[in-house]
Formats: C-alpha cells, structure tokens, sequence
C-alpha cells in the first residue's frame, strides 16, 4: 500500500523490511522467456525457449558458452546478461591462466553473487535485471546453479525460471529422481519436456524458439541450435504434454529486454484434476 | 652491505643505480623513489627434489647465508603448503618470506571458502610461475628458485621455477650447486631403478638425498650439513629434520689443508 514511497532507492528499507528496487528487479527475470536446466552424474543440460520481438528478428540468443566447463542460459534484461557474461568469461581465462586448471564452477557463482550484490546495497546503483542458469562440470562433478537479481545464488539438481516456469519446476520435481543416471539425450528430452510445459497450448517448440546447452565429462560446453535441435524435437513429438500452460496474452516489449510476457506468470491448473503423466 | 627496497613499479629511467632512497628522491623527476633488486642479501643453496614410487620429496638445508658468513643456522626453506603440496627455496630469503605470506593467504582463503577445492601442486606453480616471470619482466626480481612438489591428482607432481620465470616439471630437479652437483646422482638412482623395472622406493629415495647432502657439504662452500626433507605421499605431506653424515677424515691429506 505505502509501496510508492519506499521503492525508488535500492537503499531504501520499507516499514515491512523488504527493498523494493530488489524484488522489482526480480519481476523482470519472471518477464523474461522460459528456461530450464538439469543434471545427471555426468552431464549438465540447460535448454532455453528463444523469443522474437517481431517477425521480422531473430530469436533472441539465450544460451552463451563461458568456458570450456561452463555456460549460461539467461533469463530477463539480455543486457545485463551480456555484462554479467562478460566478467564470467573474463574471470574463468583469469583463472586459467594464472592456475592452468578450470575455474571451480562454485566459485564463478559466488563471484557473479559478490558482484550483483553492490548493486544492491550501493546509492545510485540497480540490480542487475536478470537471473541465470548455470551448467558447469568440474573435479567436484556436475552442477546447475541459479542466480538472482538479488544476488543469491543456488545450488540446483534442476531448476526453470521466466514466464511460466512453474509448469517447468513442477514437471522436473515430478521426474526427480530419473535424472541422475540419465544418458545425455534422455536428459536433453526431459529438459525440452519440461520446457513445452511453459508453452500455451496453440505454441509448440520449433527449431528456430528453442536451443539447447551441455557440458559433461567427455564433452566441452556445446550448443546445439536451430537444425541441431531437431533430432530431440522429433523424439518428443508424439507425446502428449502434461500440462498446458493456457493461454496468455504477449504484452508489447518496451525495455528492449528478453521479451515481454505476460504480467501475472500463471501456474498451472488448481489441483484436483487426475494427473494425466502420473 | 646496504639493504635495498624490492618493490618497484617502473624502469630505472636515468640509468642511475642509486641505492640510497633520499638520493633518489633528490633527483625526483629523474629517477624513480623505488629501487629494483639487484642483489640478494641473505640466501639459501641447493634445493633438492625427486619423485619416488607413491610419492616425491624435496629438500634444502637450514642455512641462511648472508655473502660468506653462514649467519642463520636454523632456517626453514621448506614450507609445507597444505596436504598435498610443500614448496622449497633457494635464494633471497625474505622474497620467500613474502611469497610465502601470499601463499599461506591462499591457503587459508581455501579454508574459509571450504568447498573441498584446495590449492594443488600444479596450479601452486602456475600461478607462481606467472609472479616470478612477472617480476622479471619488470626488471625487479623475486631473486629465488623454487621446488614445489606434491601430489597432484594421485600421482606425483615436482616442479622447477626460477628468477627468470623459467618454469619445468622433471623426475628430478635441483637448484643452485645441486643443480652440478646433486642432479647427476639424483638422475642416476632413477635411471639405476628404471632399468630394474621396480620404481625407485621411498627410501631409496631419502638415501640418495642424503648422500647428495653429503656431498654437497664437502662441496658447496655455502652448505650445511642440517636438512629439513618434505615427503608428500597420498597419506599426507611432512617436513622432518635430518642430520647428513660426513667424514672429514681424509681432509688432511688434501693439497691446501692448512
């Protein structure tokens, strides 16, 4: 209610102890298109829901390589994912370079944490606008990260954020358990599963709207896009999806940002209803 | 003997070699206020390193050398890094006293991050190759030569860097007089153990160790006959003190005994 008066500043507590500047900023990331990531013992996979502002553009570039052992899918002000990318590339050739070893994944994320969070604490600064999944392998293993514009930062066994993405979580919860001892491609599937989740009925996954990202014990950070997608693609075209995510209406972007969506991200159906996948 | 400053930024411009900080800073303009190292002061010999089977050790004896006087009779030039990684030194004394701040810095920043990365043998000489050449090209020295050793990812890791910045990895490496000296009969107890067909054993290693200490007191007129042997096997890393043997008996029959 007395929001408008505590909400200009990042520096600025309101009365109920919250900054409001912070979970604005995290709004932008729940704007930004779907993406989902996961991990089994030996590969990490994130794949990513590519939107077009127009007709006329390309589809926004969601998954960026970082190095050899890690990459990022991003979700929210592309903008300030390209700085963020930025200092993550910069400090992994750093790193290697002076140590001759990879970056330990962990580390990277809470680098990127410590750097978000000036701009959280700091007059005249905002947070960074954007949340991102991180795959990574190392000597520790695979790993999934989140982190948000509220410079935390997470460990995950899988993760979705952007629009919709609840419909993504709520398929990989579900499915847990089969992820650890997956093949790469089982896991590519699962992912692009729970991705269709966040799709509105009438949208499906195309070569051109979605990419897909890995990194595992034998292979460097790889991205398959366009035509490489559609091996996957074919592999899940007969199955019936779990859930829809009904239709939204798509907002005019503004912001040049990842691409609008729709303001309230609507989750899936009340419950109550017979689970079809169950 | 004066003692200079090692910290410098930038070149010596005016060609001056002035050791004196308020002479410099009289001709402030002409010359820079830091000066570059030229000499060391007090210094280590040899340090000595081989690889076993299951492990490698290094070794440097516990005198501090200060030009001929052997002024300190009981320093540590081997430093036990973590679990995995010891690190030995010949040279300057106290640019090893720096570095190794920098390094137990780094090992306690591991500790407080505390998640189960540790610094190992080989990114330790990395990152300690890249200050070394560093400080070289700016031509201001970390007068050393260091041996770090450990194990790196279950099997043994023994490396070489010098003041240049010139950096290896070898079987075994030795620096200073041992480089003459020590090397030949380090590389012969290997060579002996490989044509065997049985890897070279932990102590067989310490014995040619000792021997090549034995011989180094006889030899190197800046040695001590006190060493301290670092041992890193996958159990763990240790730093002992031993005592080398030697026999002065015959010194009497040798042209210039006074």
């Amino acid at each position: 209610m007395f929001r408008n008066q505590y909400d200009n500043d990042v520096t600025v507590w309101s009365p109920q102890g919250r900054i409001h500047q912070i979970e604005y900023a995290m709004e932008a990331v729940k704007q930004g298109s779907a993406t989902v990531g996961l991990k089994s013992k030996t590969y990490a996979v994130i794949v990513a829901l590519k939107r077009a502002p127009s007709e006329l553009s390309a589809h926004q570039k969601k998954i960026l390589p970082i190095d050899e052992h890690i990459g990022i899918s991003i979700a929210g002000l592309t903008a300030d994912a390209r700085l963020l990318c930025k200092y993550m590339r910069t400090e992994c050739m750093n790193s290697r370079y002076a140590y001759d070893q990879p970056l330990p994944v962990g580390r990277l994320v809470a680098m990127v944490g410590n750097k978000s969070q000036i701009a959280t604490q700091r007059y005249g600064r905002r947070p960074f606008g954007v949340g991102l999944l991180i795959a990574g392998y190392d000597e520790k293993g695979t790993h999934i990260y989140q982190t948000c514009p509220s410079a935390n930062y997470f460990d995950c066994k899988a993760m979705a954020i952007g629009a919709r993405s609840q419909s993504a979580r709520t398929y990989l919860e579900r499915n847990l358990d089969k992820f650890t001892d997956c093949s790469l491609e089982q896991l590519i599937l699962h992912g692009l599963r729970a991705l269709r989740d966040t799709l509105p009925n009438e949208v499906s996954l195309t070569t051109k709207n979605c990419s897909i990202g890995f990194v595992g014990v034998d292979k460097p950070f790889t991205i398959y896009a366009d035509d490489n997608v559609q091996q996957y693609l074919q592999m899940i075209e007969g199955e019936a999806r779990s859930s829809g995510a009904g239709t939204e209406e798509e907002p005019k972007m503004d912001q040049g940002e990842d691409g609008g969506g729709s303001g309230m991200a609507v989750d899936e159906p009340a419950p109550g209803g017979p689970d079809p996948l169950d | 003997m004066k003692m200079s400053l090692i910290h410098g930024p930038l070149s010596n411009v005016c060609g001056v070699k002035s050791n004196d900080q308020s002479e410099a800073l009289s001709t402030a303009g002409q010359c820079s206020p830091w000066n570059h190292t030229m000499y060391p002061s007090v210094t280590g010999t040899s340090v000595l390193g081989i690889k076993f089977d299951g492990g490698v050790m290094i070794a440097a004896d516990t005198v501090g050398s200060y030009g001929s006087l052997a002024k300190y009779r009981a320093l540590s030039r081997v430093m036990r890094v973590n679990d995995t990684t010891v690190m030995g030194t010949g040279g300057d004394y106290a640019d090893f006293q720096f570095i190794k701040s920098l390094v137990e810095q780094k090992v306690i920043d591991d500790e407080c991050i505390a998640d189960g990365f540790s610094l190992n043998p080989k990114a330790l000489h990395s990152w300690l190759t890249r200050v070394m050449y560093n400080r070289r090209s700016k031509m201001n020295p970390l007068w050393n030569t260091y041996v770090i050793a450990g194990m790196q990812s279950g099997e043994p890791f023994l490396g070489y860097i010098d003041k240049l910045g010139v950096a290896y990895e070898d079987k075994s490496v030795a620096s200073g007089y041992g480089g003459y000296i020590a090397q030949p009969l380090l590389r012969e107890a290997l060579d002996a153990a490989q044509r065997a067909g049985t890897g070279l054993s932990e102590a067989a290693a310490r014995k040619v160790i000792e021997q090549c200490f034995t011989v180094l007191f006889y030899r190197d007129a800046r040695s001590w006959n006190r060493f301290e042997l670092a041992v890193v096997t996958k159990e763990g890393a240790t730093v002992s003190t031993v005592n080398a043997r030697s026999d002065w008996n015959i010194a009497n029959i040798i042209q210039g005994y006074e």
